[in-house]
This record gives C-alpha cells, sequence and structure tokens, in this order.
C-alpha cells in the first residue's frame, strides 16, 4: 500500500531531478531544507529521526542531493522526507514536505478493533512495519 | 546553465559563442579595474577559452568529463587573491561552469572542529554551503599542521578531497596563501595537489602600479590629490615599500584611510572658515608627509 503523505503523495515518486527542482524553489525562498527517515509511516508519527542538522544558508540544492545520497545509502528501506522550514516571523513553520525514499515493499496499516463497555468499539491504526522494526 | 551553441554543418563559432556568454565584458572589466597581475590575467584568458571550446565540442557532441577547475592561489599579502576569486567565480558562472555566481570565504576554523567527530560535520556544511559556486580557503596551508599528529586538520583535508574529486560539477575549489607555505602543504599532501590543476602565482605590485592602485581607490571614495601630493604618495610608496610587513594593496588602502583621518582633522582644526567642495574632496601633501613613514 502506498503511503500518502505530505506533497506529491498522489504523483509518481519523483526523480533526482524533479527532487532537485523543489529544493531549490526552497532555497530561492530562503526556506531551511532538512532530511528525516522513519521505519514508523503512521500517519500521526510525527518524530520521524533527523538525519543531521538543518542545512541553513545553502545557495544550491547538490548540497541536500549530496546529503539525500548519503541518507539513502543508510536508510534505503525506510522512508525518507525532505521538508522546508520557514522561519519568517508569522510562519515559523515547516512550509513544504515530502516523501523522497519509501521501501520496496511497503506493508501497510492494521486496523485494530478494541471492544469497550456496552458492547461498543473503538478503532486505531498500527502500522505493520513497527511490529517488525528494522535495526540499523 | 549551459551555453547552447547553433550548430552549422558540423562547424560551431567561437566568435559568436564568445559574444553570447558575455565574457568579453567581464574580462574586459577585469583588465580595466585590477591593475598589473598580467600572469593571472592571462591565466584567467586562458581558462576562459579552455570552457569556451569545451561548450563548442559539446555542442558538436564530443563527450569529456568536465575539466577540473580547482585552483590554488598563492602570492604575498595584499596582491588580489580574494579579489580575483570573486572575479573568478563570475566568469565561471557566465561560462555556465558553476551554477551560482557566489563565493563562500572560509579559513581553518570554519572547517575544523574543536574536538573528536566535529570536524566532519563542520566541514561538510561548509561544502553545502558553498555548492553550485566557489569555496575559497584562505591560508589553506593552515589545515595542515604537521608538528601535531593527532590534529583534526587532516580530516578535513580528507573530505575536502573526497568532495572535490566526486562533486566536480557542483563545486570549485580555491586555494589560497603565500607562496612558500602553500609549496609545503602541497609536498605533504601530494592528494591535494594532484586534484589542483592550475596554480596561479600573484606577483607583487610595483611602485607605479602601487600608484595607480591607490588613484582608482580615492577615486571611488570621492577624493582626489593636488599636484604634490601625488608626489608625497610616490615618496610614501617608495619608501613604505622597502619597510617590514608590507602587505601591497593593503598597505595602501590603510595609508589612505590614514591620509582621510588627517585631512578630515585638518579641515576641523580649522574650522572658523566655510569649506567648499574643493576642500572637502582634495588630500594635500601634509595629509601625506606627516605619516610615520616619513620620520623613520
Amino acid at each position: 500500500m502506498k503511503i500518502t503523505q505530505g506533497q506529491f503523495a498522489f504523483l509518481p515518486d519523483l526523480t533526482d531531478v524533479e527532487i532537485g527542482k523543489q529544493v531549490e524553489y526552497a532555497l530561492d525562498k530562503g526556506w531551511a531544507v532538512s532530511i528525516e527517515y522513519t521505519d514508523d509511516p503512521h500517519p500521526r508519527n510525527v518524530y520521524w529521526s533527523m538525519w543531521g542538522n538543518p542545512m541553513f544558508d545553502l545557495a544550491d540544492p547538490a548540497g541536500v542531493m549530496m546529503e539525500l545520497e548519503a541518507c539513502r545509502r543508510e536508510h534505503d528501506g525506510k522512508y525518507i522526507k525532505v521538508m522546508a522550514f520557514d522561519s519568517a516571523k508569522g510562519w515559523e513553520a515547516v512550509r513544504m514536505s515530502f516523501i523522497v525514499n519509501r521501501p520496496k515493499h511497503e506493508p501497510g496499516f492494521e486496523l485494530i478493533r478494541a471492544e469497550g463497555e456496552g458492547r461498543s468499539v473503538h478503532y486505531t491504526l498500527r502500522s505493520y512495519s513497527s511490529s517488525h522494526p528494522r535495526v540499523s | 546553465m549551459t551555453i547552447l551553441a547553433e550548430v552549422h554543418d558540423e562547424t560551431v563559432d567561437l566568435q559568436a559563442l564568445y559574444k553570447q556568454a558575455g565574457i568579453n565584458e567581464t574580462i574586459e572589466t577585469l583588465d580595466r579595474e585590477l591593475v598589473g597581475l598580467v600572469p593571472v590575467k592571462t591565466r584567467i584568458r586562458e581558462i576562459a577559452a579552455l570552457l569556451l571550446v569545451e561548450s563548442a565540442r559539446r555542442a558538436l557532441g564530443m563527450q569529456a568529463s568536465p575539466p577540473s577547475l580547482h585552483m590554488s592561489f598563492t602570492g604575498n599579502p595584499g596582491t588580489g587573491k580574494t579579489t580575483v576569486a570573486q572575479r573568478m567565480a563570475e566568469i565561471l558562472h557566465q561560462l555556465g561552469y558553476i551554477r551560482r555566481n557566489h563565493v563562500v570565504s572560509v579559513t581553518r576554523d570554519d572547517l575544523v572542529g574543536q574536538y573528536i567527530g566535529h570536524t566532519a560535520p563542520k566541514t561538510k556544511e561548509i561544502l553545502k554551503k558553498a555548492m553550485g559556486g566557489v569555496l575559497f580557503i584562505d591560508e589553506a596551508y593552515y589545515l595542515y599542521r604537521p608538528e601535531n599528529e593527532r590534529d583534526y586538520g587532516q580530516e578535513a583535508i580528507e573530505i575536502l578531497l573526497q568532495v572535490m574529486e566526486e562533486k566536480r560539477d557542483d563545486l570549485v575549489v580555491i586555494l589560497a596563501g603565500y607562496k612558500d607555505r602553500m609549496d609545503t602543504f602541497f609536498k605533504s599532501n601530494p592528494g591535494m595537489s594532484s586534484r589542483v590543476a592550475h596554480h596561479v602565482d600573484f606577483p607583487d605590485y610595483g611602485a607605479a602600479e602601487l600608484l595607480s592602485i591607490a588613484e582608482r581607490m580615492l577615486e571611488k571614495m570621492n577624493y582626489r590629490l593636488d599636484g604634490p601630493a601625488e608626489q608625497a604618495l610616490s615618496d610614501y610608496i617608495e619608501r613604505r615599500m622597502r619597510q617590514p610587513h608590507f602587505s601591497n594593496a593593503r598597505s595602501i588602502r590603510n595609508a589612505l584611510d590614514r591620509a582621510r583621518l588627517r585631512q578630515a582633522n585638518r579641515l576641523f582644526a580649522g574650522r572658523g572658515a566655510p569649506v567648499d567642495r574643493a576642500a572637502l574632496e582634495t588630500i594635500t601633501a601634509e595629509d601625506i608627509r606627516a605619516s610615520r613613514v616619513f620620520s623613520q
């Protein structure tokens, strides 16, 4: 099941050239680009691991692409996303976020039903991948 | 950005390519604005020609890996290494060799960390900032400290070498420093020496060149010298060149700044009378002759 989170999620996966162009757009806007990865793509999982510090004061996407390459080498079977943070007053938020790497096989989610009081049922999601966490 | 050459029957018009790149004007401004430095200008022309022919070859479908353009600028202080690095970025950008017209200027402190594991991220951060443009490492020989074998400078050099080799089309590295110390640096780092294709030596300026540099500086600051002051300045240069710690154009800039200070003081001391435009912009002989260079 293809995870659809962030920008461009409903498009075919971006090529490296396209990723570079998106990063260039962010850099031209003066946003700081960062790379994060995780093995648990649960939509409520907001704490992805950081791949190095956010990259401030870059002029060209080549630096980000170099880091992305390094991150892919180490975490190939995981989800990797690129984010752009806008520090302008009033925004101070992530303005762009898109997935640039995903495992070959995406196991998707399990729907868990929890029986409650009076035969009520509570539903929750659990990503299959987190039941077999990858060690690396 | 690449230069698109028009191909007619397998011929390429180099002149048209030359004009199209706007490289002519840049080299002419370089000629006009920088005094002397003949070997440097020659080398810049050669590099421009190389890149131009390279794009012509590409237009005819001759594939070759991009030429390596890492450079080393050697010369005494104040001979214009930093200024030329800025111009070099401009020229390389116009020729489409680098994507951005920017120079990131660093020294040892920006690259080398203070404890184990600090150097690699620090160096990489700088490299990422410089990518797409020019990385200018001033006094590069400080990176290598043979007297301390656990110095982290070596680590920075290794990362630098790796990126210089792998990301040749993303980054141009310019190393700068004094001639003799750079020579030692290259001798003890053969890997670095073999990856730097262009060694450009900046000669010292002669007295006449320094005078003309001084005049250009004054013109930019909207000052002018009167007749005797010009003579005084050329005497000053003669004397200053013989003294220790002479750093070419930088010494001249400092001397002019001090002359401005004295001129301002002189005008302020006689503030009873109104001052006209000519007085405000003229530096006289006494402003220059008051220098300690003349009293020694």
